[in-house]
């Protein structure tokens, strides 16, 4: 019987391991699918990493490398490639792997770290004929970065997410040339940094409020079409433009890969995609926690360290105190302006100082207040220059303003100056 | 007066730069911004990442960056430097892969073992 199996390997895994360990576990187990531990990190070799939770500009192999090096000064044990099938109520967590076979292990606690997926071609049904060179743009990354192949040389980008900037520079420099990055917003869904630095440095031109309305070729891509949306984000005939190119990246969204939390049963909010936690990441079944990209999609993986630590900690003490404070719950809504919030639900009881906010706004807004209500009270304000909906936010409520609230707190955005 | 974004962390602040005034930087959230809105008009510089050939390793390339910011202009330059470089496994973090890139003086490191 073990302790604790954190199921996934990734920063959201590994951060959690270490947390549990220094909360004072002893049988802890990860169970990474991969070859090796590191999970999406290994493949952004690009910087920017490690700003917040290291104070340094770090790669992502770097920033894995970090954790991995952490990782072995505990008496944590790994299973690699091996892949969880299932996990339990009961927590009987079901895997199978070359070395070991099919195996099933029960543990005193689980954290499901599977992090998340790419949205591809399908799940946005672009028209047109189905030829080779439309991959995913984190597809396209593993290739040029981990297996050195490149996948085209004349490319069009189709969403401005953090993936699709980063290979639209990563493309320039092994080569390729990089025709257009097109957005369906009328704003960019990835940070400003990398607008700057992965499209503006190279002359690439962002087209917002456009689509790709045709894939065209046969065997190999041959030409996409692009097309400017309306308000509707439908296309407006006579806007068409045809790029020449050979590959198309996709880089339209990210989906918490959570196939073993629905079979576990466990309450999932389909705003994030992903559990309903609570303050301490604890999902709807009691001793199982999720953080990192399989609770919600971050942009920065120095807050996925942040939460996960925050869920092996919580873990730890689920063991070792036999179960967590009992007490009222506050469930946290998501107000005007605000899309989701992680977490979802807040017991006081269960916050020691303050409990942290994860939200995401539906639309890009300049100065505005954070507001932080229960019931016809505010209890909070924070004043914001900026929100997008491309860069997550959080605030920080301290467990005496957390006392006053009763039953459920909404978080708002009031804008009180224009873009 | 310039309006950059920047870009030395992921939280883009909005930058004024007051090139009448000495490139004079208001908008800024740390020191740093106001390095940055300084140099970005002057002499923009970059980290570079890349990956460089790599043999008997579990992996057939090795991920390498700069281990300082070069002239913007010398980015094509440096990719450059790293098409004849052949690494033998094993590799360490921050092993130096190519010295003095482009006469900037800085190196490019590798940024994981293998």
């Amino acid at each position: 019987m073990y302790d604790l199996i954190v199921v996934g390997g990734g920063p959201a895994g590994l951060a959690a391991a270490c947390a549990a360990w220094d909360g004072g576990l002893r049988r802890i187990l990860i169970v990474e699918r991969d070859r090796e531990l590191g999970g999406i990190l290994n493949q952004c070799i690009h910087n920017g990493f490690g700003l917040h939770y290291f104070k340094e500009e770090l790669t992502g192999p770097e920033y894995a490398g970090r954790f991995v090096k952490l990782l072995g000064e505990t008496g944590v044990e790994v299973r690699l490639d091996t892949m969880v099938l299932e996990v339990t109520p009961e927590r009987r967590v079901h895997m199978v792997g070359k070395a070991a076979g099919y195996r099933v292990e029960e543990a005193r606690s689980v954290i499901l770290a599977m992090g998340c997926r790419e949205r591809t071609r399908g799940a946005i049904a672009i028209p047109g004929t189905r030829p080779a060179g439309v991959y995913t743009a984190g597809a396209a990354q593993r290739y040029v970065n981990m297996e050195g192949r490149m996948p085209g040389r004349r490319v069009v980008i189709l969403g401005s997410g953090d993936i699709g900037l980063i290979m639209a520079r990563r493309m320039t420099l092994e080569g390729a040339q990089v025709l257009a990055c097109v957005e369906l917003m009328p704003y960019s869904g990835g940070l400003n940094r990398n607008i700057v630095q992965c499209l503006h440095d190279y002359g690439i031109p962002l087209y917002l409020s456009h689509t790709v309305t045709e894939i065209r070729g046969r065997d190999r891509l041959e030409q996409v079409a692009v097309a400017q949306v309306d308000k509707g984000r439908n296309p407006i005939p006579g806007t068409e433009m045809v790029f020449d190119c050979d590959t198309l990246l996709l880089s339209v969204g990210l989906v918490p890969e959570n196939e073993l939390t629905r079979q576990a049963g466990i309450e999932i909010d389909p705003r994030t995609g992903g559990a309903v936690v609570c303050e301490n990441m604890e999902t709807s079944l009691r001793g199982v926690f999720a953080c990192g990209n399989v609770a919600h999609v971050h942009d920065l993986v120095d807050f996925v360290t942040a939460e996960s630590q925050r869920a092996g900690r919580a873990a730890a003490r689920y063991v070792l105190d036999a179960g967590a404070a009992e007490g009222p719950v506050l469930t946290v809504r998501g107000g005007d302006g605000v899309t989701y919030t992680v977490p979802q639900r807040i017991r006081p009881a269960g916050v020691e100082r303050a409990a942290e906010l994860f939200f995401r706004v539906n639309r890009v807004c300049g100065g505005s207040e954070v507001l932080v209500t229960s019931g016809e009270s505010q209890i909070a304000r924070f004043p914001r220059e900026h929100l997008a909906p491309g860069e997550m936010e959080h605030i920080i409520l301290p467990r005496v303003l957390l006392d006053r609230a009763e039953e459920e707190i909404t978080v708002s955005i009031r804008e009180v100056a224009a873009t | 007066m310039r309006e950059l974004i920047c870009i030395v962390c992921p939280k883009g602040c909005r930058l004024r730069v007051d090139e009448a005034h000495g490139c004079a930087v208001t908008g800024n959230g740390c020191p740093r911004g106001a390095e940055y809105g300084k140099i970005e008009l002057t002499n923009p510089t970059r980290v570079v990442t890349s990956t460089v050939r790599i043999s008997r390793a579990a992996h057939p390339r090795c991920p390498v960056k700069t281990d300082r910011p070069i002239p913007r202009g010398l980015i094509f330059a440096a990719m450059a430097a790293l098409e004849a470089v052949n690494l033998t496994a094993p590799v360490r973090t921050g092993q130096v892969v190519v010295r003095d890139v482009c006469g900037t003086g800085a190196n490019f490191v590798a940024t994981r073992d293998l």
